[in-house]
């Protein structure tokens, strides 16, 4: 086409430039708007399929398309089907805003299921706002956001970090801290809102070791040896990693390799999961831990029919199941409810439904939409096991409420989210005003 | 002056691609803004930043075509001076923010008040004045440039070596940016803008103004290279590029011209991240990745090196054809499309799409010019690409 | 198998100087551990209600019963508390939680009663495994150390005498001291001679004279763990001891200073052999060849693949060569990998020849394709490839770690590098290849066959990349991105050691790894890798064809 094109506009005589011109436009507008099929409610599934992220993120479209289908065999929502409509922003971050505006306006789609990075969810974010639609976000997270446009059913750090670390401080007596992590924001606030709670708790400072490596770190032998140093100095030690991804590999690899073991300084990670664990060989880290709200392995009617079907749909009966995929069902239950609540797909309507609906998740218990936009959970903690899974040995008593807002740190102290009172992501309660701590 | 310097080079295709572009311009804006949405001759606002986007790459591409097709500097790094443009003007849209972020801080960006940053950082000053982060949008690229090319220039530093290190400066940039100490806001980057100039970045008519902006900027890079590479300065450019031994014992001072020419390209880099980041709304530290810069070069080579038109067009085609292969039901096997397409340009169009168009249109021109008895010879010295390494 | 015996048995000596045990935890079970050994003799019959009790409370599946059972088990002096308490520890207790009944799985698989010994035909179907968390884990550690802290097995009591060093119980000294009386191997000697002055340096009631000598002895340990037992004494001491501690500790410190240069060292040669590894089929492609090979790490990723694709055959068919399933894989990720060379040469490179900037463009797309390719085929995320046991843990000398995976690596590269290097100068076919490489057009008329060499060396360099994805398989990730996060470093190396000169390559990784090491303990990861970017770009200004610069006309092609 374009050779043709050039083809063109070199042989056009001047005068017949314009209509060149009128022409392109026209081709142009040819890639606007699809039309919208009215008998499907179309679903947008945002989830890079290519680069660095597709090995967390692929999972998570599957995810959800298993479970349109599901919907889709028993009857659809509001009489119509589901339709799926996928996209490959490649992780690549300018890319997620395009994409996520394509959805919304060419697509028409009426919610998205999607992101997996804070990077790709702050990219999308003035897009889900600018044109009001709706953005399920399945990861934990490091919190300090509450938007009218965004789900939020990852893990906020209260829900994932403080209770690991009263684990460890409690059951394990552990006394000086390593608190690793890759650079970038999650890390950064978690291990900053951890710093926080431990001194809170009685921690000096030179008990505490913080260390930041970048995405994708492979050598590992300089910072396990520290962390082996740090931990023998007479005082019980565990490690908090929040390193991510790739890096996980390598780090375990090594950890295994010199010899440090969980009954010495147990690891503590938040973003190692079963997927995660599928490319390491688990039987020298026994019983290192790891926190999440979903475990594969925690033994509930309806996590072993959602594990039984999963793998039917996968057609693959190894296929495991993770933390941010119980995110996607219970952000995609809620949803559904919501919607069969208003009758309606229309992103206010079902923005304003959705506080408040209760959906069961997979561990047992009842998740809740809050009007923070975050989800009740229960925390687990669990042991890597010889098979590559986890043990769980440790879960809080109840669900815990996510805050949007953590309580730690002193910028947001003050700040709550509620869209259902206040109207508002970033209320501040002591002078009871909208818009952040302000001056 | 200056006007008859920039059109005076001015060809027929050239002639037509500015006014095509200048069309474009005006155009898709007007009709984004003026028909009622749902005309199938309206152009949705999506596909206007879409456009503004690559109008951007197109920009970027005309600066790497001046210097690697002219002067034969393979930079595998300019995607480093797009970004620091970025980076500028992005610094200026979060300072725009002002007390509009979540924690409401009337001068601290939100992520550096969840950093404790007691204060801005020296380097963020400035930055609330427009005036000031345009001037730096040429100065920061512009300035490395110069840098990074008096150094690798004085020393003789060619071919893959300049290009390897190119890459090793935007590999090390893109680690420091990762870096949060570093109070760029670190892989997350800046985003979430409001304002620029007062006006509202999501509104459809600032939309349209950018992309009229770029267009603009388009067709101001386009006179710029054109009236570089067919001065004499250009021709030196090219003999540079084919032979740069035998121009420097002729007694040309090599490194001043290619210094010269590197540091204007990443002025024209630098400008075009400046328009890009308000039109996407994100500028962070994966635009510094050497795979970019690369892409960025193959946009070139797909449009055809050594011709300005091309290296335009290539960085639309070659986009274009991402956004459409990452959609619909081919979205997972888009890599293999956009691989295959850079393995078969290089082995069937080494010349790129216009290079290989002008050969089979060349000598059917020629002899339809014949009579009219213009000399194409100024052309042909430019428009033909020859790879010589 | 050798992780297995890992998680029972406390680590042999030379595992775990240096490796910090929790102190304290179980004082309580270590008296007790210590009264069995004194009236085990005399007390079977009174514990055996208890025993059986204490055995049926691993069905209640509660972590703080299990606790409770095993310390009653540890001193009940029964026979077969060591069964089960090494079973426990092995994930081979099973429990029935209805008929409360305790079974052993045996290692040769017959199952026995816990409680009573007997045997038992098969399990109960909802007999479940007895779980563990890593507190019990040290529990049943602690426990087994103290049953075996008189072993007749030399290595075993030398792990029973450090898990005494660590923990430094007063309790133990009785033992401690009678153990050392009538101990024989030297070994063993020195560990409980260590292990009572632990005791001692933190006994309430010891003499200074004690203490002193207490110090004197630890100070002659002289690693890590020596000095967490001295900074963490009390500052109830008196003047001299305090004072004798403060030295030691600064001498500990000097030689530890000392050491951590030596590691700083071994890092770097660690690192540079991986970088070596990585560069070397770049080396061959690109400095040799003059092919900007892009798609070079995508080599090293399907070698790495190939690996994983032989265990995962071992594992399904052939279980017992899994050791030897690296040995398998050299070859054939050589094969695999270097025919897809040959191929891609054949394919796409001759005809870019003379246009090194136009194969970078077309390997970049190459590399696209192939990424995509294998995650379409094995899927996005990780696969497993596991260490053969020669490839796991690691040994000391003197105070530093040494892993057994970075030692090999080195090795191996070392012997790649040497083999490349013999093959270019002794055979036939490098001969060829360095005549092609000096002056195609006269090596064309001497009747060298250049298209042919260009292709066999194309599958050369990339077959080298692809067991360098064995060795990668090792310590990194295997999955799409592997090659990626290592084609720019590779490119530095090549460059920094001068294109076309593969000694330059040896030299440029490993300075470039032994830089970043030493730089990184300083700095931090992020800047001493951003430094090392900054000084090769500050080296090239000065010597702008790299460290070994190939002379003569030929540079100027």
């Amino acid at each position: 086409m374009l050779t043709q094109l050039t083809h063109d506009i070199a042989t056009l005589s001047r005068r017949g430039l314009l209509a060149a011109s009128a022409g392109l436009v026209l081709g142009l507008a040819a890639f606007g708007p699809a039309k919208a099929a009215d008998d499907t409610i179309k679903v947008g599934v945002l989830h890079s399929l290519s680069g660095t992220m597709a090995i967390s993120e692929t999972t998570l479209k599957d995810t959800i398309l298993f479970l349109i289908d599901e919907q889709n065999k028993k009857g659809g929502l509001l009489g119509k089907k589901l339709e799926a409509v996928v996209v490959d922003p490649a992780s690549n971050w300018p890319l997620f805003a395009e994409k996520a505006r394509e959805l919304i306006t060419k697509d028409k789609v009426a919610v998205v299921f999607g992101c997996w990075t804070s990077v790709s969810r702050k990219s999308v974010l003035p897009v889900f706002k600018e044109l009001n639609n709706i953005l399920f976000y399945p990861v934990q997270y490091e919190g300090e956001e509450s938007e009218r446009n965004v789900f939020y059913t990852g893990a906020a750090p209260n829900q994932q970090a403080i209770p690991a670390v009263d684990y460890l401080m409690k059951d394990e007596k552990v006394k000086r801290w390593v608190l690793a992590g890759t650079d970038y924001v999650y890390p950064r606030t978690t291990n900053k809102i951890l710093e926080a709670y431990l001194k809170s708790k009685g921690v000096k400072q030179e008990d505490i070791m913080i260390n930041y490596t970048p995405f994708g770190h492979s050598d590992w032998q300089t910072i396990v040896a520290d962390i082996k140093k740090f931990g023998s100095a007479g005082k019980k030690t565990a490690v908090v990693s929040t390193i991510n991804g790739d890096a996980n590999v390598p780090f375990y690899k090594e950890l295994g390799n010199q010899g440090i073991k969980a009954t010495d300084i147990p690891v503590v990670a938040f973003s190692v999961g079963e997927e995660e664990l599928a490319g390491i060989d688990t039987k020298p880290l026994l019983g290192h831990l790891a926190a999440w709200n979903y475990f594969e392995s925690i033994k509930t009617p309806a996590n072993e029919k959602f594990i039984k079907e999963w793998q039917a749909y996968t057609k693959n009966p190894k296929r495991t199941t993770n933390d941010p995929m119980e995110a996607h069902v219970i952000g995609f239950n809620m949803w559904v409810k919501a919607v069969e609540k208003v009758k309606s797909t229309d992103a206010d309507k079902v923005i304003d439904a959705l506080p408040g609906t209760e959906t069961p998740n997979l561990t047992g218990g009842v998740s809740k939409m809050l009007p923070n936009h975050h989800i009740t959970k229960p925390v687990f903690i669990g042991e890597i096991k010889a098979n590559g899974q986890f043990d769980v040995v440790w879960k809080t008593p109840g669900l815990v409420a996510g805050d949007a807002w953590s309580k730690e740190l002193e910028g947001s102290k003050d700040l709550i989210g509620d869209w259902v009172g206040k109207k508002c992501g970033n209320y501040n309660t002591k002078t009871n005003k909208c818009g952040g701590q302000g001056t | 002056m200056m006007p008859h310097v920039l059109t005076r080079s001015l060809d027929r295709s050239a002639s037509i691609f500015l006014l095509v572009v200048a069309a474009l311009g005006v155009l898709i804006p007007l009709s984004n803004l003026l028909l009622p949405s749902g005309s199938i001759f309206q152009v949705p606002t999506y596909l206007v930043a879409l456009f503004g986007k690559y109008v951007c790459y197109a920009v970027l591409a005309l600066s790497i075509d001046l210097i690697w097709g002219y002067c034969g500097i393979l930079s595998l790094g300019h995607g480093a001076f797009f970004a620091l443009g970025g980076y500028a003007m992005g610094m200026y849209l979060m300072r725009q923010i002002g007390s509009r972020g979540v924690y409401g801080n009337p001068i601290l960006p939100d992520f550096m008040v969840f950093l404790n940053y007691p204060k801005l950082p020296w380097y963020w000053h400035g930055f609330d004045m427009f005036w000031f982060a345009a001037l730096m949008v040429l100065v920061v690229p512009g300035l490395l440039a110069f840098c990074f090319g008096w150094l690798a220039f004085r020393s003789r530093v060619t071919g893959v070596y300049l290009s390897i290190i190119t890459q090793a400066m935007t590999y090390a940039l893109l680690l420091a940016f990762f870096r949060n100490d570093f109070g760029f806001g670190g892989n997350n980057g800046l985003t979430d803008f409001k304002d620029i100039l007062g006006f509202n970045v999501q509104a459809d008519g600032t939309r349209a103004a950018l992309f009229l902006l770029s267009c603009l900027a388009l067709i101001i890079a386009f006179l710029i290279c054109r009236a570089v590479v067919t001065s004499k300065l250009g021709k030196v450019l090219i003999a540079v590029r084919d032979a740069e031994s035998r121009t420097r014992f002729l007694g040309y001072r090599v490194e001043s011209y290619k210094l010269f020419v590197f540091t204007l390209s990443a002025c024209m880099a630098g400008v075009a991240g400046a328009l890009y980041v308000p039109q996407v709304g994100i500028i962070n530290p994966g635009e510094f990745a050497p795979g970019n810069s690369i892409e960025a070069v193959i946009w070139v080579a797909v449009g055809g090196r050594g011709t300005l038109i091309g290296a335009a067009l290539g960085a639309i085609v070659v986009n274009y054809a991402k956004t459409y292969f990452t959609s619909g039901p081919l979205a997972p096997y888009w890599l293999f499309m956009l691989g295959a397409l850079f393995i078969l340009v290089t082995l069937l169009l080494p010349k790129g799409l216009i290079g290989t168009f002008n050969e089979w249109w060349e000598p059917y021109k020629a002899r339809r010019l014949s009579d009219a008895a213009e000399s194409a010879a100024r052309e042909d010295g430019v428009s033909e690409p020859n790879p010589a390494e | 198998m050798r992780t297995e015996e890992a998680a029972i048995l406390p680590p042999p000596p030379t595992f775990c100087r240096g490796r910090p045990v929790v102190a304290n935890v179980f004082d309580r079970l270590r008296t007790l551990v210590l009264s069995v050994f004194l009236i085990a003799a005399f007390a079977l019959p009174a514990f055996a209600g208890a025993f059986e009790d204490a055995v049926a409370k691993f069905a209640n599946d509660e972590f703080s019963d299990t606790e409770e059972a095993i310390g009653t088990i540890a001193t009940s002096g029964n026979p077969l508390a060591f069964p089960i308490i090494s079973a426990l520890g092995e994930d081979r207790l099973s429990a029935d939680p209805d008929t409360r009944k305790v079974f052993i799985t045996q290692a040769d698989g017959k199952i026995i009663d816990a409680a009573t010994g007997a045997a038992v035909d098969k399990l109960p179907d909802n007999a479940a495994s007895v779980r563990l968390n890593n507190r019990l884990r040290r529990t049943v550690e602690a426990a087994l150390g103290g049953l075996t802290l008189l072993s007749p097995d030399p290595v075993k009591r030398i792990a029973a005498a450090q898990s005494v060093f660590k923990t430094h119980d007063e309790t133990m000294l009785p033992v401690v001291d009678g153990a050392l009386a009538k101990e024989t191997n030297k070994a063993a000697k020195q560990a409980f001679a260590e292990a009572r002055a632990a005791i001692l340096l933190y006994k309430q009631d010891a003499t200074d004279v004690e203490k002193l000598e207490a110090i004197v002895a630890v100070k002659a340990r002289g690693d890590q763990e020596a000095m967490a037992l001295l900074t963490g004494l009390g500052s109830d001491q008196s003047p001299a001891v305090a004072s004798a501690a403060a030295n030691a500790t600064a001498a500990i410190q000097r030689t530890l200073a000392l050491w951590s240069t030596v590691q700083n060292a071994w890092y770097g040669l660690s690192l540079g052999s991986v970088l070596l590894l990585a560069a070397i089929g770049l080396a061959i492609t690109f400095g040799v060849m003059g092919v900007i090979n892009m798609a070079h790490g995508e080599m090293v990723m399907i070698g790495a693949y190939t690996t994983f694709v032989v265990q995962e055959t071992i594992r399904t068919s052939y279980p017992g060569l899994f050791d030897y399933s690296l040995l398998i894989a050299v070859p054939l990720a050589f094969i695999v990998a270097g025919a897809i060379g040959v191929l891609i040469e054949r394919t796409i490179i001759r005809f870019l020849y003379g246009r090194p900037l136009e194969t970078l463009l077309a390997t970049w797309g190459l590399s696209l394709v192939l990424q995509q390719a294998v995650r379409t085929a094995f899927g996005p995320t990780n696969r497993e490839v596991g260490n053969p046991s020669w490839m796991s843990g690691a040994f000391e000398l003197g105070q530093i770690t040494i892993t057994y995976n970075r030692l090999w690596i080195l090795c191996f590269t070392l012997a790649v590098f040497a083999i490349l290097l013999a093959m270019l100068r002794y055979t036939a076919l490098g001969l060829e290849m360095r005549a092609v490489t000096q002056n195609r057009r006269m090596a064309a008329s001497m009747g060298i066959a250049t298209s042919r060499v260009d292709a066999l060396t194309f599958g050369l360099g990339s077959g080298i990349a692809g067991i360098a994805g064995v060795a990668l398989s090792q310590i990194d990730n295997v999955s799409p991105n592997l090659g990626q996060s290592y084609i720019i470093d590779s490119f530095m190396v090549v460059v920094f050691g001068g294109v076309g000169n593969l000694w330059g390559t040896l030299v440029g990784a490993f300075t470039l790894g032994i830089a970043n090491k030493f730089l990184e303990p300083v700095a931090g990861a992020v800047l001493a890798k951003i430094a090392i970017l900054v000084l090769i770009i500050l080296f090239i200004q000065k010597r702008p064809r790299g460290l070994f610069a190939l002379k003569g006309r030929a540079v100027e092609a």
